[in-house]
């Protein structure tokens, strides 16, 4: 059995590394995708969209949603593994 | 019956759907009025993800998402993703760094908590003033979106309009405070949405024959040519001397920057961050974030298609077309003085083109999506539908403003500082008499709107970012961080964010054109620089002065994880 504070510290731990994940692809869809490497991107072309262009205009909020749904499902897990849930 | 239906009058249209939802958000805020404080600023903690989640999305989306962001888009191009991904990557930020734990931490705003972990009143007064000044430069700008959709559907002056949505707002937010405005807002949501949806997806069917909008931008058009639409608009805005529309002409830095800016501020603006000051639990802020970004990227996802098609349709609509053939809602619009013609060469055509000594038309970024339905020659009831949608999307942003003016005069002002002794009652009625103070002030603004208004408001993301961010991130990640830090912190950035506004936008402390901006950064993407100055100002300060109290030490790790959030 782990001592309350050791707990938290631990937990806390776990949540850190889910964000710079979540945060590193949060980073490379918009920034990356939609503007740094925009011009790369640009070259490829699906239907009637510029990739950079469509990354920029419309997958990047897509991925977003998709990355706070996943963080609530990684959370919830955490939370039942140390006994956080409400 | 089908013809009398189809024969009614934009105006007959509008005044139905005007009366029958402003008659929904007043009996709506009947029923749910607020009892006490806790009801009246986080509507007692209770409301459930999904019912946030949209209320949030209505709160978030202001006259500006609804009427003018397509409309700046279509005119931006490429550029215009700074506004797309800017307001809505800031949630993720929201939803994984500040949300869980602020309401982990259980007070009502967010001077409480800059209050409280930085164990200063100093610390709450700055928090303070950052709110005030926030909310108000917005607000003023919901009053004038109130304004203008009054002034062209209802044909009445833009003042009258202005009146008659500042009595709706006060009352239902002095009523209602925050349980009141939820729900509203709720409703708002559903106007606003169905809206913005039901002509954007008439026109992609026009236009490629593809009912969904996101990807009826990416299709080819229904006339038979087999061109792209995206293809097609770049070769007219070539043609017309403007830039390709996919392409942009902002710097790659400058769209880097302001991206940041709005992102950052997003997650620092006081009315987005209280609404999750409303949920039961930590798991139901994080899950209600997700629900709240959802709402929003259905609106901003087809923004830019609603762009694109109107861009097209506009320019083929009047380029090089002779002006006595325009349609009505060419005329309509000029008598509002958002669309102005003059004939510079005297041949009786209209020449659209980018060179501004030739250009013969002006047109407004705020009439694209109010005159988009009108010109795809969509029927009556959906012209109408969109100035319902308009007037929904300023009046639940305007409301959840107020409320945090409110909020902040009567909790963190009168109640935190002023008179600790006040019993709950005095306080809701200070609450409420605070609010109706900040409607007259709002809507004083919005009649006689200062010029710098619309500049303000881009830039109230700038202030945000630069202030409130680094204050609650490093107090929440940071242990270490103490009250010099944060103060220090906080004042430096936002001074250099109103320095740099008022030298390159106001043109004082010697003013300077875009060649003398720092790093090649616009005053609407410096709300990056000013961020990382707070944060490199505060923890240095933080490093040479003593650290926090224990018991400060001790909040920090139990906002850290969940569990019994404690209340008041």
């Amino acid at each position: 059995m782990m001592t309350s504070k050791r707990k938290s510290k631990a937990y806390w731990k776990e949540n850190v590394q889910y964000l710079l994940v979540l945060l590193l692809i949060w980073f490379l869809v918009s920034y990356g995708a939609g503007i740094l490497f925009r011009d790369v991107l640009d070259t490829i072309r699906i239907g009637g969209f510029e990739l950079g262009f469509w990354f920029a205009q419309q997958g990047s909020m897509y991925v977003f949603v998709v990355l706070i749904f996943v963080y609530v499902r990684l959370m919830n897990g955490l939370d039942r593994k140390y006994g956080y849930d409400e | 019956m089908m013809s009398s239906f189809s024969s009614m009058s934009v105006q007959v249209w509008t005044y139905i759907f005007v009366a029958v939802s402003f008659a929904l958000y007043i009996g709506i805020a009947i029923w749910s009025r607020a009892g006490s404080t806790k009801e009246f600023y986080v509507a007692g903690g209770g409301v459930s993800p999904l019912a946030n989640g949209m209320a949030t999305a209505a709160d978030w989306m202001s006259a500006a998402s609804f009427i003018s962001m397509a409309g700046i888009i279509s005119f931006m191009g490429y550029d215009g993703a700074v506004y797309l991904m800017g307001w809505t990557g800031g949630y993720v930020l929201l939803a994984l760094l500040l949300a869980p734990y602020l309401r982990k931490f259980g007070k009502f705003t967010v001077p409480d908590f800059i209050g409280d972990r930085y164990y200063s009143g100093t610390a709450r007064i700055v928090a303070v003033l950052c709110a005030l000044i926030v909310s108000f430069t917005y607000v003023a700008g919901q009053m004038r979106g109130v304004g203008v959709v009054f002034s062209r559907f209802l044909e009445v002056d833009i003042n009258t309009g202005v009146v008659i949505g500042m009595v709706i707002v006060l009352f239902y937010a002095v009523l209602g405070g925050m349980k009141g405005i939820t729900y509203t807002q709720v409703a708002q949501y559903c106007v606003l949405i169905f809206a913005f949806m039901v002509p954007a997806i008439f026109i992609s069917i026009q236009m490629t024959g593809n009912p969904v909008p996101q990807l009826g931008m990416g299709s080819t058009l229904s006339d038979g040519s087999g061109v792209y639409l995206l293809d097609k608009l770049n070769g007219l805005s070539e043609e017309l001397g403007f830039a390709r529309y996919t392409e942009g002409s902002k710097s790659m830095i400058d769209v880097f920057a302001i991206t940041v800016a709005l992102m950052v501020g997003t997650a620092g603006l006081p009315h987005v961050i209280v609404r999750f000051f409303t949920v039961p639990r930590v798991r139901d802020a994080r899950k209600s974030a997700g629900l709240a970004l959802l709402f929003i990227v259905i609106l901003y996802s087809t923004a830019p298609a609603v762009s694109a098609f109107a861009r097209t349709n506009l320019i083929e609509t009047v380029s090089g077309r002779p002006y006595s053939e325009m349609p009505e809602w060419f005329t309509n619009w000029e008598t509002t003085g958002l669309l102005n013609f003059t004939d510079k060469n005297g041949d009786g055509h209209i020449q659209y083109i980018a060179d501004k000594e030739h250009n013969e038309l002006d047109i407004d970024n705020d009439i694209m999506v109010l005159a988009n339905p009108e010109i795809a020659r969509l029927p009556n009831w959906v012209v109408a539908l969109v100035a319902a949608g308009g007037l929904a999307a300023a009046l639940s942003t305007a409301a959840g403003l107020l409320l945090v003016i409110s909020t902040s005069v009567a909790h963190d002002l009168v109640k935190k500082q002023l008179k600790p002794g006040m019993s709950e009652k005095n306080e809701l009625w200070v609450a409420r008499g605070s609010a109706a103070c900040a409607v007259i002030i709002a809507a004083y603004f919005g009649i006689n709107p200062p010029g710098f208004v619309a500049a303000v408001v881009a830039l109230a993301f700038g202030l945000a970012a630069a202030s409130f961010f680094p204050a609650i991130i490093l107090g929440i990640f940071y242990k270490r961080m103490n009250k010099e830090g944060a103060v220090s912190g906080m004042v430096t950035g936002i001074l250099l964010m109103l320095f740099y506004m008022m030298k390159f936008k106001f043109d004082l402390f010697g003013g300077g054109t875009e060649a003398d901006w720092w790093f090649g950064i616009s005053p609407e993407g410096f709300g990056m620089v000013a961020m990382l100055v707070n944060f490199a100002v505060a923890l240095l300060v933080s490093r040479f002065t003593p650290a926090p109290p224990e018991n400060v030490q001790e909040i920090v790790e139990n906002i850290r994880v969940p569990g019994v959030i404690r209340s008041e």
